[in-house]
């Protein structure tokens, strides 16, 4: 029966903290039935054993009853204060994170999912954890108010624009889960969709290395566009001609660039993938080395991508 | 006006027997309708109005059901659709369940079962219900400028950062607020100052406990609801940070404003209903009611902890575990008196002698369904499981359980109930029945297929959603076609019984020991001839009903 309960209510357990929440709805279900069925019983059984036969019947004239009143006033507030206590306690067992979790900071905005790993590695509306951990997902919005909710984990915290708020959960099996937004944000609400892949170790070591699943179908120039937004290189280089902190990224294949020691050189790959993975090694004319290494931060398909980027910008 | 009713007694004096003339007929120009202070009319006038705003909110929640029938677009994209669903919401609750039993039935029975001419302020009575067609008119417009997609509920910072005329609609909840301020407080003083000579406290009919009990919560909590919209309005207008994170203000703080009225507004909405069906249960079952006293106090103890449970609709907003702890327990602490009521009405029919016509049977069909509303509710404040229900369906099944299986329904079960009293005519009885039964059954099945895909996790306000929560939506469209239907026919029973000639009903028709049935239906202008005595209990049924007592000819 409690099965059949699990089936017609609630989504399938896949966190370990699933279990904890079903087990006080089960409990209160049970509770709804023994009340219902009185409630329902009475009503019916009275409307029927109690109809009216003639318009002049007399009944009886029952103010009160003061112990039957306490008996039915203070049954129930046992029953509730059990489903408070079970309840606030199984809250707590999933508010608080594990100090080994594996931590993942997530930013909601219109209307879309973004997250950063540990090593830097970002991806949009899917995040990829790895099986075996318990996992910590720090959540902020960048824009009005998001609610981040994994139906099969039985988790789900709002995400508010002006301080963090968090859920954690430890899968018990890998597999793809869905993640939905469920605090109303506008015109896209319902689309604000994403999946969060349980990964084993084997493929969670294949995402952090080769990236989000959508790379591999996207076109050189377009992941490399997105690694220009989205790792930093926009804040110094332009791609309309402007100077900024670095040269223009502009029309520079192809051209020969000067250096500050005298030399020159020709911008082609490998110029471009050296001054990516070892910037001092050749300081333009005219501009300041303070260029970091992205040595390690960036994947070689994004790297490719920022070539092929580059040389699309004619 | 004083004048104008004196001529047209004149008028019927000394021609031959005057007719029946009641609070419907005298003085029957368009002019003195609209500027009448008399309750019975404003009554009327209130439960025009709040129909007319039900039956709008419902259409349009026909349009929302219909576009959920697939996944897919249907025919309104998901602009179209969050602006509906907010109108739904915004009209349901503002313009039509908050005024619906304390301004229209409240008004017209209130006085009536104190035994007074009229509530006491009849001409700030008249000045609310001008406020409320301000507040009416006011988001009438903000649908015509284009309409509003924050939700009912106006959070921020979405609320204040989004287009659309949200400031207008802002202003008129303001108003709207003020209708029910003035409302609440003639109320009060009504009950206070105008019960008639030998009318206790503890003699008082419980509906008039129901309608005190949220009288005093219209009028402390209501003016929360409008400083909220109006701050609102000011980070809208001037920028001034108080929600907004980006002006330095705290969007949770607007969610704690708004429950802050918005809780207690529930049991401004579910009281007035509990207080019909009090009066339902004893007089079809001609039995005295069981524990007049615990129900009295679970309305005035339900008002005042309603107070202090706002906080368990905000279990997932980032507020602190031990401030959910402290208002989940609170929260639990009302399903107690909740409780009571439902003990205490069926301990009531044990042993009565019960006549199953159609506002007893909107009372059982409410017993069912609040029931089912109220016990779903023990799940949403077990905080674990809250935490999944939260923003799902599951939560809207489970407030139109409470909102319209319990408040709804006892209000057309009053209305199927005190209709004899108002019209002086009686509808048809079956037709009136099967409709109520097309009801219950189109409510259940819409509904209970919402609380299994809420609990699957099917997030609410959602215009497009995963195929496998397919199948429930479709039980649910379907479900709402009935229900839709069952209402339609209720309203049409009811009003072909206004198209007889003759005042048919009686004037005790269910044998009610309550004041008001010591008139005559529909009552003349002033309710009684004379001042009116208490001669017994509101529900003593050991005793004949007094009849109804008019000087002067009769229908």
């Amino acid at each position: 029966m409690n099965q059949f309960f699990q089936n017609l209510f609630l989504p399938p357990q896949a966190s370990t903290h699933a279990k904890t929440v079903d087990d006080v709805f089960i409990f209160v279900t049970w509770v709804n039935i023994v009340f219902f069925l009185i409630v329902t019983f009475a009503a019916v059984y009275f409307s029927i054993k109690y109809k009216r036969r003639h318009a002049n019947e007399r009944t009886p004239h029952i103010t009160h009853n003061l112990s039957l009143e306490l008996f039915w006033s203070i049954i129930p507030l046992f029953v509730v204060m059990i489903i408070f206590f079970w309840g606030f306690q199984s809250y707590m067992v999933g508010r608080v994170a594990p100090n080994d979790s594996f931590e993942v900071q997530a930013t909601a905005k219109k209307w879309l999912w973004a997250f950063e790993y540990p090593d830097g590695t970002r991806s949009i509306n899917e995040l990829h954890v790895p099986f075996g951990r318990p996992v910590r997902v720090v959540l902020s919005s960048e824009d009005v108010l998001h609610a981040f909710f994994l139906k099969d984990f039985r988790v789900k915290s709002d995400v508010l624009p002006n301080r963090y708020t968090e859920v954690w959960f430890e899968a018990t099996k890998p597999g793809e889960y869905v993640l939905q937004c469920t605090e109303y944000c506008g015109k896209d609400h319902s689309n604000m969709r994403g999946k969060v892949f349980v990964d084993s170790k084997a493929d969670y070591d294949k995402f952090i290395a080769n990236g989000p699943a959508d790379w591999a179908t996207m076109p050189p120039t377009e992941l490399g566009k997105m690694t220009y937004e989205q790792a930093g290189c926009v804040s110094c280089h332009s791609i309309d001609g402007t100077k900024g902190q670095g040269p223009s990224w502009k029309g520079i294949y192809g051209q020969t660039h000067q250096f500050v020691d005298g030399s020159s050189q020709v911008v082609d790959e490998n110029y471009i993938r050296e001054s990516i993975e070892n910037p001092q090694a050749k300081i333009l004319k005219g501009f300041e080395g303070i260029m970091p290494t992205y040595q390690g931060l960036l994947r070689e398909k994004q790297i490719n991508g920022i070539i092929a980027y580059i040389k699309s910008l004619k | 006006m004083a004048n104008a009713t004196t001529t047209t007694a004149q008028t019927s004096i000394g021609t031959a027997p005057p007719p029946h003339l009641n609070y419907l007929t005298e003085n029957n120009t368009l002019k003195a309708w609209l500027t009448t202070v008399d309750h019975k009319r404003l009554g009327l006038m209130y439960l025009g109005a709040v129909m007319s705003f039900f039956f709008i909110a419902g259409a349009l929640a026909l349009l929302l059901r219909l576009e959920l029938l697939t996944p897919k677009q249907d025919f309104m994209d998901s602009a179209t659709y969050n602006k509906v669903f907010t109108l739904h919401g915004a009209i349901m609750v503002f313009l039509f369940i908050i005024p619906s039993v304390p301004a229209a039935l409240g008004n017209f029975v209130l006085p009536l079962m104190l035994g007074a001419k009229d509530v006491a302020f009849p001409r700030l009575n008249l000045a609310s219900f001008y406020v409320y067609c301000t507040g009416a008119v006011m988001a009438l417009a903000a649908i015509i400028l284009g309409g509003v997609d924050t939700g009912w509920t106006f959070y921020t910072p979405y609320s204040t950062t989004t287009d659309g005329p949200v400031g207008l609609m802002a202003m008129a909840v303001f108003v709207l607020g003020f209708s029910s301020i003035f409302t609440g407080i003639n109320f009060v003083a009504t009950v206070h100052k105008l019960r008639a000579p030998g009318m206790g406290w503890f003699q008082l009919p419980l509906f008039v406990w129901g309608i005190y009990a949220t009288a005093l919560i219209q009028v402390l909590a209501t003016p929360v609801l409008g400083i909220t919209a109006v701050l609102m309005v000011m980070e809208r207008a001037f920028h001034i940070g108080i929600f907004d994170a980006r002006l330095g203000g705290d969007p949770v703080l607007f969610q704690h404003f708004f429950w802050f009225y918005s809780h207690p507004a529930v049991y401004i909405m579910i009281l007035p209903g509990m207080a019909i069906i009090s009066e339902i249960i004893p007089a079809f079952s001609k039995k005295t009611m069981f524990g007049y006293r615990a129900i009295a106090f679970s309305s005035v103890s339900i008002a005042f902890i309603g107070f202090l449970v706002w906080g368990h609709h905000m279990f997932t907003s980032g507020q602190s575990d031990l401030a959910s702890a402290i208002f989940a327990f609170l929260t639990y602490l009302v399903a107690i008196p909740s409780g009571i009521k439902i003990w205490n009405w069926l301990a009531t029919m044990y042993q009565g002698s019960i006549d199953m016509r159609t506002p007893m049977l909107y009372a059982m069909s409410f017993l069912i369904l609040f029931a089912i509303g109220g016990l779903t509710g023990l799940y949403l404040g077990a905080i674990s499981v809250d935490i999944h229900l939260h923003d799902t369906y599951f939560v809207v099944a489970h407030f139109h359980y409470v909102m319209m299986g319990g408040t709804v329904i006892a209000f057309i079960g009053g209305i199927h109930y005190w209709w004899p009293k108002m019209f002086g005519k009686m509808y048809n009885e079956r037709l009136a029945s099967i409709a109520c039964w097309i009801v219950f059954i189109g409510f259940n099945v819409t509904f209970l297929n919402q609380f299994m895909m809420g609990s699957q996790g099917m997030p609410r306000r959602y215009w497009t959603y995963l195929p496998e929560f397919q199948r429930y939506h479709i039980g649910s469209t379907i479900g709402s076609w009935i229900l839709g239907f069952g209402l339609v026919m209720a309203a049409g029973v009811l009003l072909a019984s206004l198209r007889k000639k003759e005042y048919d009903a009686g004037d005790n028709p269910w044998g009610s020991r309550t004041m008001e049935w010591e008139t005559i239906s529909p009552p003349i202008t002033h309710n009684f001839e004379g001042q009116p005595v208490l001669r017994h209990g509101p529900y003593d049924f050991r005793v004949e009903p007094t009849p109804a007592t008019v000087a002067g000819g009769r229908h």
